[in-house]
C-alpha cells in the first residue's frame, strides 16, 4: 500500500517498502509559551527557523498545528501553510482537531496534503471524510471512539476495521488512509508501548495499511527522552510503522530511524546512510580547513 | 517499632512507592494503637507532599509519582472506614472529570493522586463527561471543588459550556471551579470564568487548598 502526498513540486511515497517518513512535529504551539504569544499577535516569524531546523534535521514532511486558544485557528493555519510553502517544498501534514481549520488549511495548501486527524467517532468521520474526498487528500485516523482510548489491541483493531469501511463508503481508497495506532507514555502504563507495537504489527499483517503516530508521546514524564524515542522508533518500524510525527531536529533520533531503514532493508546497500555520512564528513573537513585557514 | 518509627517508615516507603509495605505498616500502626488521622496527616500526606515538591523541581518523574500515589491509595482504602468512624474531616471534596469530546486522562489521574495525597476526597467521574453529568454529580456529591480537564484546543470550550450549565442549574455559588490540561492557560481559565487554574498536578493541590481556605474564610466572617 502506497500513500502518496505532494507539495506543489514534490511527491513523497509512504509505504512498507519505502524509507521511513519522518514528519517533523515542531511547528506546534502546544507547550511553547513564547510561540503562542507571537502567534496570538499575528507574528509567524518563528516558523522560519522551525522549518529550516527540521529540513536540516532530515524531515520528509512537516506537521503544522496552529492550536492556540483564543485565536482564529482557521485563519492562522491557512496563513502558516502559505508561509511554509514559500520556505520549503516538503509536503505538509495539516494538523487540527477543528474542522473549520482543516478546511481552511486544505484550501490554502498547494498539493496533496495529509490531514491529521479524524477519530473513529461516527459523527466526526461524517464531517471530515467528505472534506478529504473533496480535496483528494489523505487522512490520518485514530482508532478511538466515543467511549475513550481503547486499552486493548483487539478494541483498536475493531475500530480500525470500522474506520476502513467508513472511509471506503465515502469513496476514499485505503491507500489514502493512514492509521494512528495510538502511542501513549510508558511512564503512566508499563504496557502502553507493548500494546502500541502489537497493534502496529496486527494492522500491518491484516491490512497492510500505512501508519503514523506521535512518537514523542511514549516518553512523556520520563527523563532522557531522546534515548527512549530513539529506541522506540526502530522497534515500531520493525513492527510495521511507516511514518511518525516526531522530533526531526535531534540527530540521535533521526539517526536511529535512518539506521532502522538500513537494517530493515529499506535503504538498500546503505545508499542513504553512506551519503549522509559522506556529507557530514565533507562538512567536517570544510569546517577544519576553515579553522586552519584563520 | 515505636509510633515514630512507624511514621518514619511509612513516609519513606510511600515516597518510593512500596505499596505492600505501606499497607503493612498502616495495618501495623492501627494494631499498635495509632490513630488513623495520625497515620494520614503525619506520614502519608507529608510523604505525598514531598513527592509533589520533587516532581515540581524535576527530581521526580511521572512513574514515581504514580507508584507513590498507588501506595498511598492502598493505605487510604484501609483507613477510610476507620477515618469515617472517628469523624475525621477531609480537606475537601473534589469532583473531577475530563470534558465531553475528550478522552485524555493521564493528567487528570495525576492530579487526582496528588489531591488524594493531600487529603482530599476525590470523586472521579471519568472522561467524556457531558455538562448534564457534571451538574448531576454536583447535586449528588456536593463537592467543594469541581475540576475539569481538557487536552485539546477543540474540547477546551466545553469549560465554558459546563460552567454555563452549572450556573443555569443554580449551583455556581456552591462550588469552586478549577480547570486544567495541556493547552489551558491562566488567561483562558479567566476568560471561561473558572475560579482556579494550575499548570501541573502539585500546583493544582496548592491552588485547590488556597481556594477552599479563601472560601471558608468568607463563609466564617
Amino acid at each position: 500500500m502506497h500513500t502518496i502526498v505532494k507539495s506543489a513540486t514534490r511527491s513523497l511515497t509512504i509505504g512498507h517498502d519505502q524509507p521511513f517518513c519522518i514528519i517533523g512535529e515542531r511547528i506546534n504551539p502546544t507547550g511553547r509559551k513564547k510561540f503562542q504569544e507571537q502567534l496570538r499577535a499575528g507574528d509567524l516569524s518563528a516558523i522560519n527557523k522551525d522549518v529550516a531546523d527540521q529540513v536540516a534535521g532530515g524531515c520528509n514532511m512537516l506537521d503544522v498545528n496552529m492550536g492556540v486558544p483564543l485565536t482564529d485557528e482557521p485563519v492562522l493555519l491557512a496563513k502558516a501553510i502559505k508561509l511554509i510553502q514559500t520556505l520549503t517544498d516538503l509536503p505538509i501534514c495539516i494538523d487540527s482537531s477543528i474542522i473549520e481549520a482543516l478546511q481552511a488549511g486544505l484550501e490554502a495548501y498547494e498539493g496533496k496534503a495529509l490531514v491529521n486527524s479524524v477519530t473513529g467517532e461516527d459523527e466526526r468521520m461524517e464531517i471530515v471524510l467528505p472534506l478529504i474526498k473533496r480535496h483528494g487528500a489523505a487522512i490520518i485516523a485514530l482508532p478511538n471512539d466515543e467511549t475513550g482510548i481503547p486499552a486493548t489491541v483487539d478494541e483498536r483493531l475493531i475500530i480500525t476495521e470500522k474506520i476502513m469501511r467508513t472511509v471506503e463508503k465515502h469513496g476514499i481508497s485505503l491507500d489514502n488512509l493512514v492509521i494512528d495506532p495510538l502511542a501513549m507514555t510508558v511512564g503512566a502504563d508499563p504496557e502502553a508501548v507493548k500494546i502500541t507495537l502489537e497493534t502496529i504489527y496486527q494492522i500491518r499483517q491484516r491490512w497492510g495499511l500505512n501508519m503514523t503516530l506521535g512518537a514523542s508521546n511514549i516518553s512523556f514524564g520520563l527523563p532522557h527522552r531522546h534515548a527512549l524515542n530513539a529506541a522506540f522508533l526502530p522497534a515500531a518500524m520493525s513492527a510495521g510503522l511507516t511514518s511518525a510525527v516526531m522530533d526531526g531536529r535531534t540527530a540521535q533520533i533521526v539517526d536511529a530511524v535512518r539506521a532502522g531503514d538500513l537494517l530493515l532493508g529499506l535503504d538498500p546497500w546503505g545508499g542513504n546512510w553512506i551519503s549522509k555520512f559522506r556529507a557530514a564528513q565533507l562538512a567536517q573537513a570544510a569546517a577544519t580547513a576553515e579553522a586552519q585557514h584563520q | 517499632m515505636t509510633h515514630d518509627e512507624i511514621l518514619k517508615a511509612l513516609f519513606d516507603e510511600t515516597l518510593v512507592g512500596n505499596a505492600p509495605e505501606v499497607l503493612r505498616l498502616t495495618q501495623l500502626g492501627i494494631e499498635e494503637g495509632m490513630t488513623p488521622s495520625s497515620i494520614l496527616f503525619d506520614a502519608l500526606i507529608p510523604s505525598l507532599e514531598e513527592v509533589g515538591a520533587r516532581f515540581e523541581r524535576g527530581d521526580f518523574f511521572v512513574p514515581e509519582m504514580l507508584i507513590s500515589g498507588k501506595a498511598m491509595s492502598g493505605a487510604l482504602n484501609f483507613l477510610r472506614p476507620l477515618l469515617a468512624l472517628t469523624g475525621a474531616q477531609t480537606v475537601g471534596t473534589f469532583l473531577m472529570g475530563t470534558v465531553k469530546g475528550d478522552v485524555h486522562d493521564i493528567g487528570k489521574n495525576l492530579v487526582n493522586i496528588m489531591l488524594e495525597g493531600a487529603g482530599f476526597e476525590v470523586i472521579d467521574i471519568g472522561v467524556q463527561v457531558a455538562p448534564e453529568k457534571f451538574v448531576a454529580a454536583i447535586q449528588e456529591h456536593k463537592p467543594d471543588i469541581v475540576g475539569m480537564s481538557a487536552f485539546l484546543t477543540t474540547t477546551m470550550p466545553m469549560f465554558k459550556v459546563n460552567i454555563h450549565e452549572i450556573t443555569k442549574a443554580g449551583l455556581r455559588d456552591q462550588v469552586i471551579i478549577m480547570v486544567g490540561g495541556a493547552p489551558v492557560t491562566q488567561e483562558y481559565a479567566d476568560v471561561v470564568g473558572a475560579d482556579g487554574f494550575a499548570a501541573d498536578a502539585s500546583t493544582a493541590v496548592r491552588v485547590a487548598k488556597d481556594l477552599i481556605q479563601k472560601r471558608r474564610a468568607l463563609v466564617t466572617f
